[in-house]
């Protein structure tokens, strides 16, 4: 018990104040690639202050779901976080739900988001709410086939389950099933985490913007818990994808030297995802929205395929 | 209480509630027939009766076993009984749940006219409605069953046509009835060819009889009773009554037809496919779990195509629908391929969420009642902003839409959850492709379900927040007290069914202690985490009420460090940005139909949308005075089935007309001939 509720305390603090990093880092190596200098990794940490300082505008139209839903998203995307491993093979609270719990806890969080948006009465916020409902229930069938290939060779939607099944078989991450369903969830993390080719996070031009065209009112303390709870899915989606694939880094047993050389693979893990997704949005433009599906249905393919491939090979 | 009798007790008073309220409504009717104040009398029936019905419900899923009654054996030498087994009584626990807040909601609801000219005789009606579904879910005898059934679709088809003044009304009606008799018809065969092979009409002897019948018969009485059932419960490509009859009847009673009424059509799937027949060949289960994956996701599609906030919800029925069909389908595949403890999760997997869709579509058409009467329009282009003129109402239909959705961690979260649970086990089964089939569908499940969220963004920003599209949405106030109280019983009744479902899944353990030997509850409940799980071999588990807890937890934490921050910054309301317009107007807003254009325009290939502009302008193009836009989508599938069967009948009776001819030379030659052919007929034999 006492150790449950250390383990999620530890993990809420990391995913609290390492998220922010990640982001950093992606900007800034993104700029370098770009051979601009960009700003530093820690910028993010420095405008989460300044926003959590200042006051705030609330459009006169808003109304209480407006007030409520930085607070829900920050909320259930905390808890998603909570219900993937990071550095121990078992999540804090996985009794508490698995991997389709922290899918749907997202998915709250959104739906409150996209409402938020609406509440406006900006043409805006409509269309970021529209084009990220339309997109997020494209993605939901990829990703969760690729989740599902996962779980059916681990027997167990439980992360924890999925992780541990695949600790003592370094090698399975090369079986064709699981190369698949890696390539799908890449493609669905691109398009939940608002990245090129799908949403441009750097963009403040109307027409294009997704995420950013639904946190187009908010400001202050709210828009940071917005943002902040925007850098933890970020890294709570690129966890799924490192732990749920290759999982053999995870500490399994207690004892301190386990778990540091844990915790450095686990952020090694997280700066060679955080690495590909760079490469991807320097190599590639941002699509429009109506080529967005194609994308999309090619993940779910992809899945259609690892989920195929499991039946013919047993998923080894 | 003896608790062995508080079972019949409370469900003979139930029965006897209905009948008087509606016997009494024929009298006052007579009386004085516009009375709303008599009309609500009549409704304390309703109430009164509902409360009986969830006592008799409770009492007979809580001891093991069924109750039985039959009537003294008649001249015709048979005698119709009734019984309390699980099932039953879980179909009547739901029907009493749901009834309970729709007749308190109806109290404040038909003082608006909801009724039309004959309130009284109306909510006679309902009385008799809840009594004929009541019998429904208790006949133990094909003949009452089939009465019953007649007398549910006569009730409901004169409460549906209330505002019989409404071409679009009778439409709808009318639909109603038609499909309805072709259902019936399916039904009546099916069960009379159940009934012939088994030797009996009584349900207790019909258990296990279809899979007693020769191959081909079995599964024609099979497809029949499925299809028939179908029709009721609005499976996709039967179910064009649904959205033509719900919008258009008084919302309380949308309500009634959308929670329980179409759940008579899965009552008899579930009766069939689990009681009726004890084993089916793959095949069947495969027909149940593709008419649900084409309902559900179908549905969902249509639905968001939709503008009119009654149809939106119907087509959400259809969905829901799907949903259900998805467990039992699964349900029966896992059968039989022997994994009697899967195909019990399914099975009641598929139960919950029957019981979850009649507590949040209730809530939603309850929800819908009071907005379309306070707005006066069912269009929601044309509402916006209610929530600050409806607080309470939109707070209810808030949680409704989240549990609609499958979020956590409300009911359909729950229910959803077992349905994937369900489908993912099926892969671990056999070593047939058919096994692929399972995944798949979870994967259908999928996106359905965040579609529905989608669709669920739009109806409740669209009707509920933003500026007021129209002068009515500006001027609309809260509803009546007791419309309110009904709203708040079923939402309270999502938020309970979702966190305390380790609780209530030992409701299925009779159920599937009857129909598939097994209890469900020790295999997918874990009451020390308070978390539903999958059974082993395979793990998983989710507990909505940790998630419940640590949600609100999480969420207070910040809001309560935003509090005390409130003083020291400062806050201020501004306008909302508007790209330097004079003022942001609600023609700004984006629309219903804009919301969903990016879904219309990515399923095209379904919808096969049409869009139609026609400027008009006077001096330059660039300047258009006035600009007509239409845009329609293709009907969903199985939509024109009816008018197809119409035509055809039409066509047979334009035939038949040329032997009418109107001479008497040519009838007195058909009496002739028919005389002929009886005597020869009389002769042979």
């Amino acid at each position: 018990m006492t150790a449950t509720v250390l383990h999620a305390v530890l993990q809420g603090l990391l995913l609290l104040l390492l998220s922010p990093l990640l982001s950093g880092l992606i900007r800034t190596a993104k700029a370098r690639l770009q051979t601009r200098r960009g700003p530093s990794p820690l910028q993010p940490y420095r405008d989460l202050g300044k926003l959590l300082r200042k006051g705030m505008v609330i459009p006169e139209t808003a109304s209480p779901v407006f007030a409520a839903a930085p607070f829900v998203v920050f909320s259930t995307t905390l808890l998603a976080g909570l219900l993937a491993p990071t550095v121990f093979a078992a999540a804090p609270l996985s009794q508490f739900g698995g991997v389709l719990a922290l899918v749907y806890l997202l998915g709250l969080g959104r739906f409150f988001l996209a409402l938020a948006a609406l509440d406006t009465g900006s043409a805006f916020g409509g269309m970021g709410s529209s084009r990220e409902m339309t997109i997020a229930a494209l993605a939901e069938p990829a990703l969760m086939l690729a989740v599902f290939t996962v779980a059916l060779t681990a027997g167990s939607t439980d992360p924890s389950r999925m992780a541990q099944a695949a600790i003592g078989q370094s090698w399975r991450f090369l079986a064709p099933s699981q190369m698949l369903a890696f390539t799908a969830l890449f493609v669905v993390l691109l398009a939940e985490t608002g990245r090129i080719p799908v949403d441009n996070p750097a963009t403040h031009l109307e027409l294009t913007m997704i995420h950013e065209a639904m946190i187009l009112e908010y400001s202050g303390p709210w828009l940071a818990l917005i943002e902040w709870s925007a850098s933890i899915k970020q890294m709570v989606l690129l966890t799924l994808l490192a732990n749920l694939f290759i999982p053999f880094t995870l500490a399994s047993a207690p004892g301190v030297p386990a778990i540091l050389s844990a915790a450095a693979l686990y952020l090694l893990k997280l700066l060679l995802l955080a690495a590909a997704v760079v490469l991807v949005e320097t190599t590639n433009a941002k699509m429009r929205l109506f080529r967005v599906p194609e994308l999309l249905s090619v993940a779910f393919v992809l899945g259609a395929l690892a989920l195929i491939s499991t039946f013919l090979f047993g998923g080894r | 209480m003896d608790p062995a009798h508080a079972a019949p007790t409370a469900y003979g008073l139930a029965l006897s509630l209905f009948l008087a309220g509606w016997l009494l409504s024929l009298v006052l009717h007579v009386w004085r027939g516009t009375s709303l104040r008599l009309a609500g009398f009549v409704h304390w029936f309703a109430l009164a009766g509902s409360a009986a019905a969830a006592a008799a419900g409770a009492a007979a899923l809580v001891q093991d076993g069924s109750w039985r009654w039959a009537a003294p054996a008649s001249a015709a030498g048979f005698s119709v009984s009734v019984r309390l087994d699980p099932l039953s009584a879980f179909f009547l626990l739901a029907l009493a749940a749901l009834a309970l807040p729709v007749s308190a909601y109806s109290l404040g609801y038909i003082r608006h006219g909801a009724y039309g000219r004959s309130p009284v005789l109306r909510s006679g009606l309902l009385n008799l409605l809840l009594a004929a579904l009541a019998l429904i879910f208790t006949a133990n005898h094909v003949i009452l069953f089939l009465v019953a059934w007649e007398a549910g679709v006569a009730a409901s088809y004169f409460l549906v046509t209330a505002s019989h003044e409404q071409e679009e009304t009778r439409h709808g009606g009318w639909m109603f009835l038609l499909m309805s008799r072709a259902g019936a018809g399916m039904i009546y065969i099916g069960l009379l060819m159940l009934s012939v092979s088994a030797g009996s009409l009584d349900f207790d002897r019909l258990s296990g009889a279809g899979s007693a019948m020769p191959g081909a018969a079995s599964a024609a009485a099979f497809l029949l009773l499925f299809f028939g059932f179908g029709v009721k419960a609005g499976v996709i490509p039967l179910h064009a009554w649904l959205p033509a009859a719900h919008p258009v009847a008084p919302s309380n009673v949308s309500s009634l037809l959308s929670g329980i009424v179409i759940k008579t059509g899965i009552y008899g799937i579930a009766r069939v496919c689990f009681d009726f027949y004890s084993a089916l060949p793959p095949w069947a289960g495969m027909v149940v779990l593709a008419a649900g994956v084409i309902s559900g996701l179908l549905g969902v599609l249509y639905a968001l195509m939709e503008h009119d906030l009654k149809r939106l919800l119907a087509f959400h029925s259809i969905e829901n629908i799907g949903i259900i069909l998805m467990g039992f389908g699964g349900g029966m595949l896992l059968r039989s391929y022997g994994y009697p403890k899967l195909a019990a999760l399914a099975l009641a997997a598929g139960l919950f969420h029957t019981l979850n869709h009649a507590m949040f579509k209730g809530l939603l058409f309850l929800g819908a009642g009071a907005v379309v009467h306070e707005t006066g329009t069912r269009n929601m282009e044309e509402m916006g902003g209610l929530i600050r003129r409806m607080p309470r109402t939109a707070l209810y239909f808030l949680v409704g839409a989240v549990a609609i959705s499958g979020l956590p961690p409300l009911n359909g979260f729950v229910s959803e959850w077992l349905t994937y649970q369900v489908l993912l086990a099926g892969f671990g089964t056999t070593a047939e492709v058919t096994r692929v089939a399972f995944p798949a569908a979870g994967a259908m499940l999928a996106l359905t379900a965040a579609l529905a969220a989608a669709c669920f963004v739009k109806a409740y920003g669209i009707t509920f927040l933003a500026l007021p599209r129209s002068e009515h949405a500006r001027e609309a106030a809260e509803c009546a007290p007791s419309m309110r109280a009904g709203m708040a019983w079923l939402a309270l009744a999502c938020i309970l069914l979702g966190l305390g479902a380790p609780w209530f899944m030992q409701v299925f353990d009779g159920v599937t202690m009857q129909l598939l030997k097994t209890r469900i509850s020790l295999a997918a409940v874990s009451l020390s985490t308070a978390s539903i799980q999958a059974p082993p071999p395979r793990t998983g588990a989710a507990s909505p009420l940790a998630l419940g807890l640590l949600l609100a937890a999480f969420g207070l934490v910040p809001w309560i460090l935003w509090l005390l921050r409130r003083r020291r910054v400062t806050t201020a309301a501004g306008p909302v940005w508007d790209c330097g317009l004079p003022a942001l107007s609600a023609s700004n807003e984006y629309t219903a139909t804009g919301f969903s254009k990016s879904i219309r325009m990515i399923f095209s290939v379904i919808f096969r949308p049409r869009r139609e502009i026609q400027p008009r302008f006077e001096a330059s193009p660039y300047f258009p005075s006035e600009i007509r836009f239409e845009s329609e989508v293709r009907p969903a599938p199985g939509a024109s089935l009816h008018s197809a069967v119409q035509e055809a009948l039409l066509r047979l009776a334009l035939r038949m007309r040329q032997i009418q001819a109107g001479s008497i030379h040519a009838y007195l030659a058909y009496i002739f001939v028919t005389l002929l052919l009886l005597l020869l007929f009389g002769v042979r034999s």
